[in-house]
């Protein structure tokens, strides 16, 4: 095992040297995971929205899944999307297995129910307040989902960074849909597995310095931003 | 929260109170009236709150509700609007059955105002571009009636309570509603909040806006109401021009009441 100092310096090296393997895995991390966040964010919020202001039946159920749900194994959700992506399955004539795209689907699926979940609390414990006026102006359902979304702002960027910080650091699903592929499937999770195993632990530690500065950076953006927020008793 | 502190009564009175609806609309809203209430019950967990009330009301006006705290005025108020369906019973606006499309002409100003997370002008937008109208010169007039025209870029939750049930009432008229429900709008405010909201509630009734209001503050009655519907234990015990509410009560316990007496 590679001497643990010695591991940092040429981790440090890596990266202020930009190295490209690096850069690579860096990117296409972050385009996975961020794509994946746009499209859990658009169908996770909507659904949150809806579920907090309407009432149907079985709506107690579907909150019970929708909760249940935030905490689908990641593995088993990769080994999910990989049958219905495989050339047997349902969608394998898209053929994604193995490409970034599968790899967005899987980490979509895995944070979809994160924020459909946390946003569905947060609107609706807004909702609480602002009912009674709403519904004194006759409000539409659409219109009130939107308003709330909107006031609700600052509140689910927090909802949007916890789907965030999932995404970006499982690696079970992206491991099974993605494979892993050098130059093609490689993002920072696998990456760090992978170089862990072959004992080439500079890269892996390189890798998990990125991740964890973004995750402080994102992390104190958000919370600064709640900070000014709270100040203008906007939050 | 943050609360900025109240500006002087002379700074806080707005200059030209006026209602914001046209000249010519005074009678804009008669065709929702009467409004005709016949054994209306309401009744929650078991609980009869409401108990089979008989009330016609007719267009034009102030009508305070008046009785103790729990008597039924504020839930009598959001069955009126629609905000709660009765139990039993009818309530008929100008012959027909409150829908939508009547509850459109109604607004509510409720006891703790409700301030959107935006700013102040945002929220008259809100309701401006709910009916349509979204225009900032609009917007710029029916601040400056509330005396909020150098407040429209603050943030709406950091007014102090009168200025936030002044907005309130300002968006609520910005619909320009035909009839206006008011819970108790004054009841955490200071006086000189309070001479506002009553000024700008006696010029939309001027306006022809119908004004709805609940209070149990003798004298707000007092400076407010052309009828007084005294309501006690989910029952209205009389329905009576002012004058002769304050001067002669047909009712025992609204006699009491205003004695200063605790009626049960």
């Amino acid at each position: 095992m590679q001497d643990f100092g010695g591991a940092f310096l040429t981790a440090f090296n890596l990266l202020i040297g930009f190295d490209a393997d690096l850069m690579e895995v860096i990117v296409l991390s972050l385009r996975v995971s961020l794509t994946a966040l746009l499209a859990a964010g658009v169908i996770g919020l909507s659904i949150g929205a809806l579920l907090a202001v309407t009432c149907f039946p079985g709506r107690g159920l579907a909150l019970i899944v929708v909760n249940s749900m935030m905490g689908l194994p990641p593995v088993v959700v990769g080994l999910v999307i990989y049958m219905l992506l495989s050339n047997a399955g349902p969608l394998g004539f898209m053929g994604l297995l193995y490409s970034p795209s599968a790899m967005i689907i899987a980490q979509s699926v895995l944070i979809l129910p994160i924020i459909a979940a946390l946003s569905r609390q947060v609107i609706e414990d807004l909702y609480d307040e602002y009912a009674d006026q709403f519904r004194s102006f006759c409000v539409p359902t659409g219109r009130m989902m939107a308003e709330l979304l909107w006031d609700a702002r600052y509140s689910l960027l927090t909802v949007l960074l916890a789907g965030l910080g999932r995404a970006m650091a499982e690696v079970g699903a992206v491991i099974i849909v993605g494979g892993n592929i050098n130059h093609l499937t490689r993002v920072m999770t696998t990456t760090i597995a992978l170089e862990t195993s072959k004992g080439d632990l500079a890269l892996a530690l390189g890798l998990g310095i990125v991740l964890l500065t973004i995750a402080l950076a994102i992390n104190a953006a958000v919370m600064g931003l709640n900070a000014t927020a709270k100040r203008y008793a906007y939050a | 929260m943050l609360m900025l502190e109240p500006r002087p009564a002379s700074e806080l009175r707005p200059a030209n109170v006026v209602d914001l609806r046209n000249a010519g609309d005074a009678d804009a809203g008669a065709d929702l009236f009467p409004l005709v209430v016949r054994d209306l019950t309401y009744q929650a967990g078991g609980t009869v709150l409401i108990k089979g009330i008989d009330l016609t009301l007719e267009a034009g006006g102030t009508t305070v509700l008046m009785g103790p705290n729990g008597a039924g005025k504020s839930l009598l108020l959001r069955l009126m609007h629609g905000l709660i369906k009765p139990s039993g019973g009818t309530l008929s606006w100008g012959g027909k059955m409150l829908d939508d499309g009547i509850r459109r002409r109604h607004s509510m100003v409720f006891q703790r105002a409700v301030m959107l997370r935006r700013s102040v002008a945002a929220n008259i937008d809100f309701v401006l571009r709910l009916r349509g109208r979204t225009d900032a010169a609009r917007r710029r007039e029916i601040l400056e009636h509330a005396g909020l025209a150098d407040r429209a870029d603050q943030p709406a939750r950091l007014l102090s309570g009168g200025e936030q049930q002044r907005l309130a009432l300002a968006r609520a008229l910005a619909t320009e509603p035909d009839v206006l429900f008011m819970d108790e709008p004054t009841s955490n405010l200071d006086p000189a909040s309070t001479l506002v909201i009553e000024d700008i509630t006696k010029a939309a009734r001027d306006r022809g806006t119908r004004i709805i209001f609940v209070t149990h503050d003798m004298g707000q009655a007092r400076r407010l109401a052309d009828d007084v519907v005294f309501v006690h234990r989910g029952k209205v015990l009389e329905h009576t021009p002012a004058a002769d509410f304050f001067t002669q009560p047909s009712s025992t316990e609204a006699g009491d009441y205003m004695a200063g007496k605790i009626i049960l």
